[in-house]
């Protein structure tokens, strides 16, 4: 079930923006390179029309749409699907190498609530995470809209969700020396914003958590609250700032980090199944 | 009139009018409001939960800024035996509407109403809970 950690390597590390998608009408994996190419002459159309990219560079795009069969979370999952775009300027010499410019794909983990409600002709790929400029993504997205009859939508993560993820991920056991875990907040109700930044050292949190956690491998709502309580009390022992009437919009620990935004990064190949679930689980419940 | 938290001061105890109603407002976008309400809810005496309290929510239109599960806000409602409204308070429409409804809560609190009294909200809430 673990993805291999090689071939998993190019999505670590990365700043996705997250979106949730419908199911695709008539998708079949048989026919990813036709995609590419149709994806290829509507991506040069946009171009000659003077609607694509970037202000002043000639770029040449080549299109690529591949399938990612291990990153899925059980048989009845689609397999995931990867679209890249590269670039090389025409001025360079043939042979030279193609630059990655633009990368977004579809998965879904663990997505059987949304795929056994659906009729045969849709693919459901509810979870789309895109690296790489808003031009790019709106041309792709269009084309996608266009030809599959599904819909985007950016992927906002309340303050609820980001405290789960906080006490799930704080709970994970990393090898090597883990990073601070780090809560952003953002006040309200003030002239000028103001952002707190409260980091806590990562084996004091796992330490807090531990004792906060009855039964290992399973989380209810009481123990993510007496978790986060713990840390609001103890940051108001020391500043005097009540951290529960802000807004909780990031959480970065060692396993991934996320912006309420619908912004992720994993840092972990190990649980990137485990977050993916989570994520395609938030997507499923902004589609229905 | 309004508090930010129960009980309120004493000094003032003898100039207050009888109060008919009480409205917790929690804000969806802020655990600490629920905290508040929920450590205020033991100051208040056992006969005003005959209808004479209410929980004001506001915020619900933006899920993507909630800090307060669902749950938590229906078990208030059910452990205390009374109605939940909910408003987005930052907006107008709303804003009236849910200062409409509690005005006509209050008359009723009041005894303004020939007929209904307070005690019809906390009968309503047990009815559904039962269901």
């Amino acid at each position: 079930e673990n993805a291999d950690p090689q071939r998993t390597a190019f999505l670590l590390r990365k700043q996705w923006t997250l979106y949730s998608v419908t199911p695709l009408y008539r998708f079949s994996n048989a026919h990813l390179r036709d995609y590419a190419r149709l994806l290829s002459s509507f991506i040069a159309a946009e171009k000659q029309k003077g609607l694509a990219v970037e202000v002043g560079v000639e770029l040449d795009i080549k299109v690529s749409v591949s399938s990612l069969p291990y990153l899925k979370g059980s048989d009845q999952d689609q397999a995931a699907i990867l679209v890249q775009l590269s670039s090389r300027s025409p001025a360079s010499p043939k042979n030279s190498e193609e630059k990655l410019i633009w990368s977004g794909w579809f998965c879904c983990v663990s997505g059987d609530d949304l795929s056994k409600n659906v009729p045969e002709d849709f693919t459901c790929l509810p979870l789309f995470l895109v690296n790489g400029a808003e031009c790019y993504t709106s041309i792709v997205g269009s084309w996608f809209q266009k030809t599959f009859d599904c819909s985007f939508r950016r992927l906002a993560i309340s303050p609820l969700i980001l405290s789960w993820m906080a006490a799930m991920w704080t709970g994970c056991k990393v090898d090597k020396t883990a990073s601070a875990m780090e809560l952003v907040f953002s006040v309200p109700c003030l002239p000028q914003p103001l952002d707190i930044s409260y980091a806590i050292h990562p084996e004091d949190a796992k330490a807090l958590w531990d004792t906060v956690q009855k039964t290992p491998g399973e989380i209810i709502q009481e123990e993510v609250d007496v978790f986060m309580d713990c840390l609001y009390s103890h940051f108001h022992r020391h500043f005097r700032i009540h951290l529960s009437a802000t807004k909780l919009v990031k959480v970065s620990t060692a396993i991934a980090s996320a912006h309420c935004d619908g912004i992720i990064k994993f840092l972990q190949s190990q649980y990137l199944t485990g977050v993916l679930m989570l994520l395609t689980e938030l997507a499923i419940s902004q589609i229905e | 009139h309004l508090a930010t938290s129960l009980p309120l001061p004493p000094e003032r105890d003898h100039l207050r009018p009888r109060i008919d109603l009480v409205a917790f407002m929690i804000d969806i976008k802020s655990k600490y409001s629920l905290k508040n309400v929920e450590a205020s809810l033991a100051y208040v005496d056992d006969s005003f939960f005959l209808g004479k309290v209410c929980f004001l929510v506001t915020g619900v239109g933006r899920v993507n800024y909630c800090s307060i599960e669902m749950n938590a806000i229906r078990n208030l409602g059910e452990v205390y035996c009374s109605p939940v409204l909910f408003c987005e308070l930052e907006v107008e429409g709303s804003q009236v509407a849910t200062a409409q409804r509690l005005l006509r809560m209050l008359e009723i609190c009041a005894g303004h109403v020939p007929g209904v009294s307070a005690l019809s909200f906390s009968s309503l809430m047990r009815n559904c809970a039962d269901d």
